[in-house]
Parts: structure tokens; sequence; C-alpha cells
């Protein structure tokens, strides 16, 4: 467990503990603040709604069918106060970084991801930048050599997917959404 | 065989092949760029995605191994879609200003880009810039922005050259291509990396900017320089030849070139070229047309025949002129009745010559070389005297040849050896023999009764046993074999060799019209004086066809003496020179402005057409020496064509069968032990070795063509007392040089390695012998 919980670490609980189980175990919420989103298995994981996930089991086939993977099993953890942007940009960069080069559409595509993923946050978003976001993860997911190809698309197509109104509000407004509502 | 099916289309594949194979076989073209049939799979580009039935994503064609059954759609919707996505990656970093690039009109990612790219882009970040680099005088990478990382050139450097100049360093984003740092690329098949680059990130630094590929013309030609004959696409604007490609022959040179190959043809433009005939009149140089020259020249001849008889005349040709030149230049000398007629201008040991089988030749066809199981290769600098064979030989030795060499000096062929011994020139003979006598013990046959007294060493075992297991053996006799000063008996020895070993003898002929110019009756044949004898007892008059003093001669400080001392020296050649011993000149074509036809060293005879109209009043050699004949008033001079020429010698273009052997009637005799002392040894260095690349500006800027050095072990090293880098003076004979001085361990105790061919070493006297160094 990582993010916005009172007692981060690690826990070793039983597949099939609800994911509700796991949150109170470490601590709840820091700071008493709404569960926001979780990615439940690690950065290259799709990202889940809380809401969907206060209602999801730990175990493969429930994370499954909430939408997402268990995958490694680092559950990330973002309260209210988060900005989906800002966390997208910080993942975007994370594999832009870590691109090894070695073929084209990762190479190419990581950087391409980042640069937008940039320019929203940075409120130079343009409208048609969501789409071009979503096609590009495509054209990367599946055509490299290794994982990490698609390891970087999945998390913007599900930060869009289910936070596609925080990113059209840093484009339409050039500034972030997340102090309006909190 | 495996069943696949591909568009639809059933195909059988080998076991272990690709889709891409498959897909080649229907003549299926699946889009490409780090896939290259010569290269091994890296399938980063990821350009060549097709679906595959089951395959739950697109796979590479590059790298998926064909399995029984397995259906490929090459066009489907879900193949395009990726092969469309990869190529809008692959054009986002990259530069979209074709019109001013020097690859555009001939780059792969262009041509795909028209069918796969979008018409717009919606890329709207900075685009990644990759600062440029210095390869040397060959190879550009003026642009590396334009480098799409597919890695051929690494892989082309690592698998086919046999050594690593460029690599990939960085990640992700930021990788780039780059050698290392402070070094050049200086391979002599580096222009190949030009070729295999699909975009203009590497291009030709000679050809940049000077002409875009629809303007050129693309001829066919033969390589006039080593003895593979390279095939060639010699592209022409303007009747002026802008660059030379390979012209794909999978049984010569498959897909590659050398650099020598690719880049001499920047000496066809130099400022050396003759372009008219010349006369020497009370020591002045004057043009004169060709009627006046050729009246000069026919008279001259028989002025001297008349005085001093047929025989006060020699001609010494090169073995870089085509057929038909040295068949006329033979035909002429009989006509005036010598025999005096020579192409084997850096041959000093002739004491073979009424004892020969046949013409010699590699032994066995090009493409075979890769079959061999076992080769030895004796007294060759291998990689710089023929780079093609070079390669032939790294992938037969990849692939488990036992490769091994007996040489004077430890070059690094970037070819895995098993076993090499590396002794002095003087030596060669005696270690061979220990061979032999290793090899005819280790198969219980009998040692020659000459070589009773020979001992053999631990490397003459192993080399002997490495052979004698073999299936297949080879045994190859290089350039610096057969201008050993023992060479009909290094020659003997490797035909006892083979007979004992059951190996195929071959020779690796020197340059490109060797086994032609044999073929040609260029060399005495009726008692005539060969090479060395014409220069030691020094003829009246002389005919130089292609050859120059200086450097294409064994001792070209006898060639030159007895020039200057003749009455009459005629010089044939593309290129002013021998201004202080000839007399005339005779401006004939190189290779590109005349037809012709070489004969390669597995006996492949390859013609020819002119590719641009000759220079000025060049005329084809062929013609002028029809004319001399003509004028002459001999037989056999009315050819109207360089076919007709041929037909005369190779009726049908065919060489008959068994002309082409190795075989020599000269018993083996009991070696001679050495004299005490220090010797040399003589490399003629790549760019150096025949008239044409000797004036080629950009290959004279590399690596290779660096002045010769006196280069030594240590131990004579200390010995002498000399410093490294210190000037020292070397002496042969009456013949001396003033050279800077190195330690080199490739090079054995008590020799001195200067290669020949060069303007600083060609007052010596012979490419191997003794030779007295000092400290100038």
């Amino acid at each position: 467990m990582s993010g916005d919980v009172v007692r981060p670490g690690n826990y070793e609980v039983k597949l099939g503990t609800p994911f509700a189980t796991l949150l109170q175990m470490a601590g709840g919420m820091r700071g008493g603040r709404a569960l926001k989103a979780c990615i439940p298995g690690g950065s290259s994981m799709p990202v889940l709604p809380g809401d969907v996930m206060m209602a999801t089991d730990m175990d493969y086939d429930s994370i499954a069918k909430a939408g997402s993977m268990l995958g490694s099993g680092a559950v990330i953890i973002m309260d209210e106060t988060r900005c989906m942007v800002k966390s997208l940009l910080r993942l975007s960069y994370f594999y832009y970084e870590e691109s090894c080069g070695q073929c084209t559409p990762c190479r190419e595509g990581t950087g391409w991801l980042w640069r937008m993923v940039d320019r929203i946050e940075h409120g130079q978003g343009r409208n048609e930048d969501l789409d071009a976001l979503n096609s590009v993860a495509d054209n990367i997911a599946g055509r490299t050599i290794c994982a990490l190809g698609d390891a970087a698309a999945l998390p913007v197509k599900s930060f869009i997917k289910h936070f596609r109104d925080e990113f059209q509000h840093h484009i339409d407004h050039k500034r972030c959404l997340v102090p309006t509502y909190v | 065989m495996l069943n696949i099916e591909i568009d639809g289309k059933p195909v059988q594949v080998t076991p272990g092949s690709t889709v891409m194979d498959g897909a080649n076989a229907l003549g299926i073209y699946v889009p490409h760029f780090c896939y290259h049939k010569k290269l091994s799979i890296a399938a980063n580009c990821r350009m060549c995605l097709v679906e595959v039935e089951k395959a739950p994503k697109p796979l590479p064609a590059c790298a998926t191994p064909a399995a029984e059954g397995m259906k490929v759609w090459t066009q489907s919707a879900s193949a395009v879609k990726a092969q469309k996505g990869v190529m809008e990656f692959l054009l986002i970093n990259h530069p979209l200003d074709c019109p001013i690039c020097d690859q555009g009109g001939e780059c792969q990612l262009q041509d795909l880009a028209v069918g796969y790219g979008g018409s717009t882009s919606r890329y709207n970040e900075p685009k990644r810039v990759v600062f440029h680099k210095d390869l040397g005088p060959l190879v550009s990478a003026a642009e590396m922005s334009r480098c799409i990382q597919c890695t051929r050139c690494v892989r082309f450097g690592q698998e086919i050259a046999g050594v690593m100049e460029l690599g990939m360093i960085g990640r992700g984003e930021h990788s780039e291509i780059v050698a290392f740092v402070g070094k050049t690329v200086d391979s002599e098949l580096s222009g190949n990396s030009i070729d295999v680059c699909p975009v203009g990130a590497l291009t030709s630094k000679p050809f940049r900017y000077a002409a875009r590929t629809w303007e050129l013309s693309r001829r066919k030609s033969v390589s006039p320089h080593d003895g593979l004959g390279s095939n060639l696409v010699v592209q022409v604007k303007g009747n002026r030849v802008m660059r030379v490609l390979p012209l794909e022959n999978e049984a010569v040179n498959e897909c590659w070139i050398s650099d020598k190959d690719r880049f001499s043809y920047e000496g066809l433009n130099s400022d050396e070229r003759l372009t008219s005939p010349m006369v020497k009149q009370g020591g002045e140089w004057k043009a004169v047309d060709w009627t006046t020259a050729l009246e000069f020249v026919a008279h001259g001849l028989a002025d001297v025949a008349a005085k001093h008889g047929p025989a006060a005349i020699g001609t010494l040709a090169s073995p870089h002129a085509t057929l038909e030149e040295l068949v006329l230049a033979g035909r002429l000398m009989r006509g005036l009745g010598s025999d005096n007629i020579d192409f084997r201008l850096r041959q000093c040991d002739f004491r073979g010559d009424g004892h020969g089988a046949g013409v010699p030749w590699l032994g066995m066809p090009i493409a075979d070389m890769i079959t061999r199981d076992r080769v030895l290769v004796i007294g060759s600098f291998l990689r710089k005297d023929q780079p093609l064979l070079a390669q032939r030989l790294r992938q037969a030795a990849k692939k488990g040849t036992q490769v091994s060499s007996l040489h004077s000096v430890d070059d690094d062929w970037l070819v895995r050896l098993t076993h090499k011994a590396i002794v002095p020139p003087s030596r060669l003979p005696v270690a061979l023999a220990g061979i032999v006598v290793a090899a005819a013990n280790a198969a219980a046959k009998p040692v020659p009764p000459a070589l009773a007294g020979v001992e053999p060493s631990a490397v003459d075992i192993a080399m002997a046993a490495s052979l004698v297991s073999g299936k297949t053996p080879a045994i190859l006799l290089g350039n610096n074999a057969v201008q050993h000063a023992e060479a009909a008996q290094l020659l003997a020895l490797a035909q006892a060799l083979a007979q004992v070993t059951g190996a195929t003898l071959g020779v690796l002929t020197e340059a490109a019209n060797t086994v032609g110019a044999h073929l040609a009756g260029a060399l005495p044949q009726q008692g005539g004086m060969n090479a060395q004898a014409m220069l030691d007892d020094a003829r009246r008059a002389y005919v130089l066809l292609h050859a120059e003093a200086e450097f294409d001669f064994a001792n070209p400080r006898a060639a030159r003496g007895a020039l200057e001392r003749a009455d009459l020296v005629v010089v044939m050649s593309p290129f002013r020179h021998g201004m202080s011993y000839a007399d005339v000149l005779l401006p004939i074509a190189p290779f590109t402005e005349t037809a012709g036809s070489f004969v390669n060293c597995e006996g492949r005879l390859q013609d020819f057409n002119g590719v641009v109209p000759p220079l000025g009043e060049t005329r084809p050699g062929w013609k002028v020496l029809r004319v001399l004949g003509t004028m002459l008033k001999l037989p056999g001079f009315d050819a109207e064509s360089a076919p007709d020429v041929r037909r005369a010698i190779l009726p049908e273009g065919v060489i008959a069968a068994g002309r082409l052997d190795n075989g020599t009637r000269l018993p083996v005799v009991a070696p001679m032990m050495p004299a005490a002392g220090i010797e040399r040894v003589a490399d003629v260095p790549i760019y150096s070795a025949d008239p044409l690349v000797r004036r080629a500006a950009p290959l004279q800027l590399t690596a290779d063509a660096r002045p010769p050095r006196a280069r030594m072990h240590r131990s004579l090293f200390d010995t002498l007392g000399l410093a490294e880098g210190g000037q020292v003076k070397v002496t042969q004979g009456h013949g001396e040089a003033i050279l800077t001085a190195v330690i080199d361990a490739a090079v054995p105790p008590g020799v001195v390695r200067i290669a020949a061919a060069h303007p600083s070493t060609c007052g010596l006297e012979g490419l191997s012998g003794p030779i007295k160094v000092e400290r100038a």
C-alpha cells in the first residue's frame, strides 16, 4: 500500500480480501480525506475510481471485472486532493525515462505521451489531445518487444477513461480542477 | 518443410524460416527497415507487424518463426493499422524535409511513408535533434537526426565487417549511433553501412549533394581492383561517374562491395588524368594528336626492333588491364617478334615457369569458400588484399570452419583463427614444409623424401591436424606467397600438403584480371623474358600498359632504372605519370570508358561496356593497340569490337575445362635455411594497389592510406637502439628510404615491415629480402 494512507507499507493478505479491509489495515485514508482513485497493481496497471475499488475484492478475477489488473500487487492510493493530470504526468514521465529505446513505438511514443500530458498539465492542452493520447497509447500497446510499451499505454488510457472531465477542465480552463472542489 | 499461408497464398518454408522468409518466397512485400537478409534479426523497427491467426496482437514478420498451418495476413486491417502506427512514430522525430535530404528519392523511409504515412502530422511537440558525427572521409554522419535507430549499421559492422565501429549509446529517445570516442570508421567495408542505412543518416561523403538519384543513369560494370571482380552499378550524370554501388551477385560479391570498389571512381576524375597523347621532344612534353603519337610509337618500336632485334622490346602490363588490352598487347609483341611480355610485376620468383599445369586460380567457386570446413591461408594480407574473400572466410569461421594462417605478420583479419604461425618471410618455406611433414605423419602417408630432415614445430603439427581432420579442406596462397622470393617452392609445398590432406589448392589472385592475363597470354610463352628479367637485363624499349614503375613492381628501383636507361618508353595509361622516363604518353581509357572484360579469381569471365565516353582524347586501350598493330602491318589486329578480340582466345566466352589448374610439376626440395639478419616484409596497402585507387582522394584520406612506417618488433628496436617514432634509414642494396620507426607486436623479431607502392618507399629494392636498418 502506498500513497495517501495512514500507514503505507507491505501487507500480506489472503487473495480475495475486500479492498475496504485492506485500506483499513493501512489505517484508512490519511487526514480522513476521500478516496479518489486507486491503481491496484502497480503503476503500469489501469487506474480505477475510488468507489469502484471500494466495491472490489483483491483477487485476480474481481479486479479484472472492475477493469484493472492485480499486476505486481503494489496498490497506489490517491485521495481527493490529487490531480489526475499531474498524477498521469508523473507516470508518463517515468515510462518516458525508462524506455530503453530499442523498438520504435515505445522509444517514440512514450516521449510523445509525456509531452502531451505535460502540455495539458501546464495549461497548453488542446481539445484534440485527449483523442490523440488515446490513439498514441493504442499504437504503442501490443506493438513493442517487451511489456514496457503496454505499461506506458495502460495508465494513459485508464486515466482518461475515468477522469476525462479533469483533463478536459485543464484544457478548457488552463488550470487544475482539484483546488476548486476540495 | 512447413506449410504456411500468407495473404491466402500457401507456401512451403524450411523449418527455422520466418514469416518474412515465406513472404519473400511468395513475392509479398512486407514493409520493413531493420530487417536485412544478410544481417541478424533485430525486430526493433516494428514496421513489419502482421496479423497472425490466433495471435492476440500483431507480430513482426521478420522475427516470427513459421509454424505448420500458420495463417498470416500482411494487409489486413489490423496489420495495416499497426504498420501505419509504427510509421507515424518513426516520422514524429524524423525531419520531414526530404527535398533537402541527400537520401531523398532513394530513401526507404520516404518510400514507405508514401504508403503508410499520414498526409499531415499530428505531432505538435518539439522534435529530437541529434548531433552530427565525424566518421572519417568516406561515411558521412552529418545528419544523425534522421536516424531511425534500426541498428543495421551496427549489425553490419559486427557481423559482416567483423569489427564493431558503430554502436548505440543512450537510452530511449536519447539513444544515438556513435563511433568510439575520437575514432572514425576505418573498416575496408565501411561504405556498405551507407547502403544498409534505410534513411539519410549515413550517406556517402564524397557523393553528398553531388547529384540526385533520379538524375543518374545506372550502368552495370565490374570492379577493376582485387581478384573478386565485384559487380557494380556505376551511376553517371553528364558523362561523369558520380557514384558506384554494388550490383547484387550472390556468387561473387553478394550485396557488398569494398570501399576500394565503391570510392575509387573519384580517381577517374582526378587532375592527373591524361587527356591527350603527349610526346617528349628535346626534353619538352608536347600534346600531340593521335596520329603523330601513334606514328612516333610505331616508328620507335620498329626502329628498336631493326637496330637491336625485336627481343630488345618488352611489355610490362598491369593485371588490372582488361583481357582485350592484354590479348592485343601480347599480339603486338609477338607480331614484332618479341616474347617479352609479363603482367606479374610484383612477382620475383619465376622458377615455377614452365612447370605449371595451368592458370593459377582460386581452385573453387567463390561461393564454395563458406562450405570448406578447414582452410589454411598461406602468406596473405587477406583482409586488405581481398576484403570480401576475407568476409566469406569470416562467415565460414563463424559457422565452425577452422581457419589457420601461416604468414609473416600477425595482422588481424577479423576472422576467428584456429591456429596461426607468424614467421619471418625467409622461414615461410621451412614452416610450410613442417606442416607438410606433420600432415603426412598425421595422415599416415609418406613424407616427401626432400623433406626428410624437417622437424615440424608444435604449431605445424596443430595446423596439419586441423587440415587432416577436415572433410573439405582448402589451402589458399595469398599475394605475399605469390610474391615471395621462394614462391615456386611455396606452391610446390602447398601442392604436396594438398595431396597429403586431400585439400583443394587455391591462389587468392592479386588483381581483377590476374586470371584473365594468364588466359590472354600476357606472359612469356616461347622463352621470352619475364618481368624481372626484363628489368635486370634492361631492354631498349618498353611498353607500359597501366603499370607505373614506382608502385607496381616488386623492385621499383630496378624498374625505374631500366626505364630511365631505355631508348623508348611508351606509357599507356589513363593517368599522366612516368614523365621522367617516358617518351610518349598514350591516354587509354580506365574501366569506365571502355568495353572489356576481367576474369576473376574463380575463373568467371565478366564483360562490361564503357559507362561514360572517354575523357578528352582518351581512347579505349584495345583500340589504340589495334591501330598500332595495323600501323605496324601486323596480323590479327582487325577485331571490330572488344567481344571480337575476346572471341579469339575464349570462343563462346568459355574457359576450357582444365585451363585453370594450380598444379606444378616442380618437385619439392629441402627448404633453404634462412641466413641471419634483418629482412623486409612488404604489404601493398589497400589504397596503393593500383593506379586508380592511388588517385582516389577520399581513399587517400583514410587510416589505411597513412604513409608507410618501418614497423618492427620491440626486440629489434632494442637491439638497434632505436627510439619509438624516431627516423630510421633503411637500406636494401643500393636503395634506401628514411622512415618513422614504430614498435609493432604483429611483426616477428628480425623483420621490418615496410609497405610498398608508396612514394616514400619506392626507392627500395624488393618486397622481401635482407634490409639494413639504422638510426637516421
